[in-house]
């Protein structure tokens, strides 16, 4: 942006219609998204009322409640869940983003919106289409077992396996489009100057292309670890009690105990895991380049 | 040189894995069968069905009525937000406001259902359609401001100046000049907030109440109750909704897309 500021701003007042303008959503995300987040602390040590609500005065008992070692347990399987679904859309997403970008222009657009419609699609009908597919009388379950893949009694929904499938599903196309982004701008003349000095087709990718888009793989990466670590409804729906996570906790202490300071207490916990992988990365963008505004969410 | 076709592969693996799940959805729900699986003719009687389920409309009711009014207020602020990010991009309180704008994006639903919540329950704020439109404002307001701007960085102020030259008072240049410039950025913000206010279910549970239901909080006890025919025949009208709406947005954006297309 040129640094003269053209007439019309000058002669309202700078101050005043920077003011004007950031006022209303300033305002309004303090309120609602600021403030809030910073009450969990503190309504975390308030006792909880026995109707649901939020207590008087100031209480351990949920910092107590948080030793119990099933938040631990659990703590550590919603890490484990996020990271093996990030890990898995990233082997799907790469050679996907990859391919989208390399495409010719037609197909390109065709394939970018048949990657984006799901992105669009209800969250919850994607989750349900599998619950159907992996229901004992379903079309997978029937397949596996007919190619004697599957014996006859095994269940293929309500275990870890589906809760990491379905966010796999739900957050594929999340992964793919940074990637693509990145993917499209990539200089591909650079591959094939490493393959012309003897480049195995894999050691370009992994030496020249992968570096390239490094950016989008940082977002993709991201995009789906982040919210997995915030899973509810994967879980609730297709996991089982011994796939519960720390959302579903957080969850049942809000609708079935009624206890909201014990759910504030695990949300501090899920807010301190999100903000590990992000801060880290901000650390490491810091080094490279300063971050520009905007683009497309 | 020849490329490696693994990539080309995997892609089509990827979008069998994407569009088989909602296929198979959309035939079941043409399936005459009560429990799926085998298919016993084809049949229309669960969409006959929807139309006998009042709790179901109330909730699109409601569901609609939420969205439209969210995405006018978060049009309005996410907005203003970008034409502040956008012109006085380098102050330090801009700084503070794109970081404000900008979290809301990187945060799980679930953390913003429950704080919301929390300092709803301690306010003292009775829940139900009022607190479910504070919250899906505050997270519409992020995407609808990053899609605004991204729409101003292509802008050329010079055009405002001109108008202003020519003797047009600031507020008939942005009424006469920068709005209907913006109005296809504006529109594809809208209907961004519009979809993800129809679609959220998360932040919505917590904040609903007992008393008020949207679309996908119906959704999810039908299917947390096994109502199976039912949801594969409204998620089928969902899905011709979605796609509709999904066409109207490649439109708004044709003339955008097809200049980035690089000639051959």
């Amino acid at each position: 942006m040129p640094e003269a500021r053209p007439r019309w701003t000058m002669r309202l007042g700078r101050r005043l219609s920077e003011a004007l303008l950031t006022l209303p959503s300033f305002a309004w995300l303090a309120l609602f998204f600021l403030v809030p987040t910073l009450l969990v602390f503190v309504l975390a040590f308030r006792p909880a009322d026995p109707f649901g609500g939020i207590g008087r005065g100031w209480t351990l008992a949920t910092v107590r409640a948080l030793a119990d070692p099933q938040y631990l347990a659990i703590a550590w399987r919603t890490l484990w869940v996020s990271l093996a679904s990030t890990a898995l859309c990233m082997l799907l997403a790469v050679p996907t983003g990859y391919a989208v970008a390399r495409a010719s222009p037609r197909r390109r657009n065709l394939l970018l919106m048949l990657v984006i419609v799901p992105f669009w699609t209800s969250f919850l009908i994607r989750v349900f289409a599998w619950k159907t597919i992996l229901h004992p009388e379903g079309f997978l379950k029937k397949a596996l077992v007919l190619l004697g893949l599957a014996d006859a009694n095994a269940s293929l929904l309500y275990n870890l396996g589906a809760v990491v499938l379905v966010t796999v599903y739900t957050f594929l196309p999340f992964a793919i489009l940074p990637i693509y982004a990145a993917a499209e701008k990539f200089d591909y003349r650079l591959i094939e100057a490493a393959r012309d000095l003897g480049a195995r087709p894999f050691q370009a990718f992994r030496r020249v292309f992968l570096p390239g888009v490094r950016q989008g793989l940082v977002t993709a990466i991201l995009v789906v670890f982040i919210p997995a670590l915030g899973s509810y409804v994967v879980p609730d729906l297709v996991g089982g009690t011994e796939s519960e996570m720390l959302g579903n906790k957080i969850a049942q202490r809000v609708f079935v105990d009624r206890n909201l300071p014990l759910a504030g207490g695990l949300s501090i916990v899920l807010i301190l895991a999100v903000l590990t992988p992000l801060l880290a990365v901000l650390a490491l963008q810091r080094q490279a380049a300063a971050p520009t505004a905007g683009g497309e969410p | 040189m020849k490329r490696s076709r693994f990539p080309f592969v995997m892609t089509g693996v990827v979008l069998v894995f994407f569009y088989l799940p909602i296929l198979i959805l959309v035939v079941e729900s043409f399936n005459s069968s009560r429990f799926g699986g085998a298919w016993r003719g084809f049949s229309l009687r669960w969409y006959g069905r929807l139309f006998h389920e009042p709790a179901i409309w109330e909730s699109a009711r409601n569901t609609l009525l939420i969205a439209v009014v969210v995405t006018f207020i978060s049009l309005a602020l996410g907005t203003t937000a970008a034409l502040a990010l956008h012109r006085f991009g380098r102050s330090r309180l801009q700084r503070v406001h794109y970081t404000l704008v900008y979290t809301p994006l990187v945060v799980p639903e679930i953390l913003m259902g429950i704080s919301l919540l929390m300092a709803f329950v301690a306010a003292g704020v009775s829940l139900g359609l009022g607190t479910i439109v504070l919250a899906h404002v505050t997270f519409c307001i992020s995407y609808v401001a990053l899609t605004v701007l991204g729409r101003l960085q292509d802008f050329d102020f010079a055009i405002i100046e001109a108008a202003r030259d020519l003797g047009a008072t600031g507020w008939t240049a942005t009424r006469r000049v920068l709005l209907p410039m913006l109005a296809p950025g504006l529109a594809a913000a809208g209907l961004i907030a519009f979809t993800l206010s129809v679609d959220d279910f998360v932040i919505t549970f917590f904040v609903a109440g007992p008393g008020a239901t949207t679309l996908p909080i119906r959704v999810y006890s039908m299917i947390k109750h096994g109502a199976t025919p039912l949801i594969n025949a409204l998620s089928t009208l969902l899905l011709a909704l979605t796609f509709g709406t999904v066409l109207v947005s490649q439109h708004l954006t044709a003339s955008k897309a097809i200049q980035s297309i690089p000639p051959e």
